[in-house]
């Protein structure tokens, strides 16, 4: 098993926002979660990365058998997790280059590779970025700072493709994306899609399973796993929206 | 004794009174009555204490207390100096007193050299930039000062890069000097300065207290970098005092990072239509450290612009200080002054205080001000160390973007190389310790 998570429970302020989710992804295999705005599907994903403020309540969730909530978040990455994050942070001041070679090089110490100089480095990223459609100029800038909503989102997956880790979950990554940027992503993700990867895609449109079609689908609903099912759940949502599954689970 | 406790004052008084039969340029009388001037100024304002508006955040008891001696030389020329920014010009300065047989100053197309040597031509000269009796730190300058740096770029003149080394010494007891420097590059000249100030190697107890006396003639260019890395028992009371012309530029970085407590004041006047000021710094502060860095800009003319950008982190107990006062006078039309102030505090027992003020009396200008006090952003924190940085790195990317602003402000690209290097190199120093 990849990521196993039983009962999880979490909550934000004191207020419970995970109440007892439930959910394995066997190595190899992408799932992926949907559901209503406000359901939890960022929360869970801070809780996996290890964000201060989410506090963990109840239950376990362990990666590749490791129990991932006891670890500092760049433990984790070490370990081979990843988020993209849906809303990808402005670091004023901190050039892209310099950023990803620092995450490249701190996950390369992690598995004992040898650390990229910064020619080393541009090598590497120019190649992976060559196949996002991303031009140099935006490793000059500051790390997204005036990144247009897409150019944020393809930045994700081009450090998801540059420290190639073994879990990645992805944050609503296909929110904002024109189809062109969307294709390129799940590109990415395919990419990645081997026996030693897996994924949690959160997103709100069937489209994009379109691209990169799992093996399962998960509804999240008040911060429970309501049902899953296969890819033709997605299909069906899309159709019908929640409330059949909101009355089901009331 | 009782009395140095009382003004701080005294102990200096006295030690004028010990020295002035000694000082350099005695026989001088225009330099006796600057001196005497000076000292009666001195004894009649005291040591500013927090009662004096401008002195409100910072607190000089612990100077009055220290009782500083005459600071006794005690580097010889077989010692390492630090390696040069530049292509290898340099003034050296140990304890205030200019030194010759350290310098590296043969054939540089402009003249530089020691203040001390050429007293008798320096009448109207010292003090016409930096008025003795204005300032308490001026004074203890004038009362006390042996030597400085002369340097006078002729025009048209491209002076490169010049660094100017500032040593400390040191001894078994409390130790001030005095130095002042005449800088003056005439019309179309440039020149770059980087000073760096360092020393006592072990902790003894120092006063280093500089006046720079600066005049930008038109269209002239000085990049002044000043990089302060004293002693943990250093004070540091500096004022820079400069004029600048028509189409002049001045440059002004600088970098606190050692002392236990540095007081800079930079008094800039824009003169002439066109002149243009850029004042950056940073303050790197842990420990029980205090600094305050004031500035003054006089928009005298006009089309004038002014840039400053001043950042300060804070860890530990430490203080910081920043003043910044704009005055617009009504000549002064289409000035563009800007001014910003930002600090980070490390830590919650760390503190900064600010006071920006505008004063303006033209009616067509553009100025801002904006002052923030932060923390590090959790958000960024977080969204490091989730790419496999650790905390420890992730937080040191993020002091060393904060700064970047600052530091990028820096045209010259010598000196702002060299503020680079000194800004990681505290961070590697103090916060990883
Ligand atoms: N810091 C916080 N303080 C209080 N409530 C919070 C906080 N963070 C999240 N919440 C609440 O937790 C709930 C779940 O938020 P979350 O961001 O996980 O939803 P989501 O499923 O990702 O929604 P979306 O589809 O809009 O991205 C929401 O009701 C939200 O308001
Ligand atoms: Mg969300």
């Amino acid at each position: 098993m990849s990521l196993v998570i039983e009962n999880l429970s979490a909550a934000v302020d004191g207020k419970p926002i995970l109440n007892g989710i439930t959910l394995a992804i066997p190595a190899g295999e992408i799932h992926a979660v949907m559901g209503p705005n406000g359901s939890g599907k960022s929360t869970l994903s801070y809780v996996l990365a290890g964000r201060d403020g989410y506090e963990v309540t109840g239950g376990i969730a362990t990666f590749e058998g490791h129990d991932i909530l006891a670890m500092e978040p760049e433990e984790r990455a070490a370990a081979g997790l990843f988020l993209a994050f849906q809303y990808p942070v402005e670091l004023p001041g901190v050039g892209n280059a310099l950023f990803l070679r620092t995450a490249l090089n701190a996950i390369r110490k992690h598995r004992g590779e040898p650390e990229l100089d910064a020619m080393q480095f541009l090598k590497v990223a120019r190649e992976r970025m060559r196949t996002l459609n991303m031009t140099d100029e935006m490793l000059r800038r500051g790390v997204n700072v005036g990144f247009s909503g897409g150019e944020k989102k393809r930045n994700e997956v081009l450090q998801m493709a540059l420290l190639q880790p073994r879990l990645a979950i992805l944050d609503e990554t296909d929110s904002g994306l024109d189809i062109d940027a969307l294709k390129i992503v799940a590109d990415g993700v395919n990419a990645l899609r081997g026996p030693n990867f897996s994924a949690l895609v959160i997103t709100h449109y069937q489209r994009l399973l379109n691209y990169i079609v799992p093996d399962r689908v998960h509804v999240l609903l008040d911060g429970r796993i309501a049902t899953s099912g296969g890819p033709e759940l997605a299909q069906r949502l899309e159709a019908e929206g929640y409330a059949t599954i909101q009355a089901e689970a009331a | 004794m009782t009395a140095v406790r009382h003004t701080g004052a005294e102990g200096f008084l006295q030690r004028f009174e010990g020295l002035r039969a000694r000082l350099p340029g005695r026989r001088l009388p225009w330099l006796e009555a600057l001196r005497e001037d000076a000292a009666r100024a001195f004894r009649a304002q005291g040591l500013p204490t927090r009662r004096v508006e401008a002195w409100k955040y910072t607190d000089l008891r612990p100077l009055g207390e220290a009782g500083f001696e005459e600071a006794l030389s005690s580097i010889d020329g077989g010692q390492a100096l630090p390696a040069a920014h530049g292509g290898g010009a340099r003034a050296v300065l140990v304890d205030g007193r200019f030194r010759a047989d350290l310098s590296a100053l043969d054939g540089l197309p402009y003249a530089a050299g020691s203040v001390a040597a050429a007293l008798p031509g320096l009448e109207g000269r010292i003090g016409a930039v930096a008025p003795a009796a204005a300032l308490p730190m001026v004074a203890l300058n004038a009362m006390l000062f042996e030597d400085g740096l002369l340097l006078t770029v002729p025009a048209g003149v491209p002076g490169g890069v010049l660094d100017l080394l500032s040593l400390a010494s040191g001894g078994a007891r409390p130790e001030a000097f005095h130095p002042r420097h005449l800088i003056r590059l005439e019309a179309g000249a440039s020149l770059t300065l980087i000073e760096t100030a360092m020393g006592p190697e072990h902790d003894g107890t120092t006063l280093h207290n500089p006046i720079y006396e600066i005049e930008v003639a038109e269209g002239a260019t000085l990049v002044h970098a000043r990089l302060q890395q004293e002693g943990r028992q250093g004070f540091h009371l500096s004022a820079v005092h400069a004029r600048v012309a028509a189409g002049g530029t001045y440059d002004n970085f600088t970098l606190v990072a050692g002392a236990r407590l540095t007081r800079n004041e930079i008094h800039i006047a824009l003169t002439g239509p066109g002149a243009s000021a850029h004042m950056n710094g940073a303050q790197l502060l842990a420990g029980g450290q205090h600094a305050d860095t004031t500035t003054y800009l006089d928009h005298a003319a006009p089309g004038c612009a002014s840039r400053q950008t001043y950042k300060t982190v804070l860890a530990g107990r430490s203080r910081g200080v920043f003043q910044g006062k704009i005055l617009v006078r009504q000549a002064a039309q289409k000035t563009d002054g800007y001014q910003m102030n930002q600090a980070l505090l490390l830590s919650p027992d760390a503190e900064m205080n600010s006071k920006p003020q505008l004063e303006i009396y033209a009616d067509d200008v553009k100025c801002s001000h904006g002052a923030t006090v932060g923390e590090i952003d959790h958000g960024q924190l977080f969204y490091l160390r989730s790419r496999g940085v650790p905390e420890a790195q992730a937080r040191s990317l993020l002091i060393q973007a904060f700064l970047q602003e600052a530091v990028e402000g820096v045209t010259d690209e010598t000196a702002r190389a060299a503020l680079g290097a000194a800004v990681s190199g505290w961070w590697e120093r103090e916060a990883l310790a």
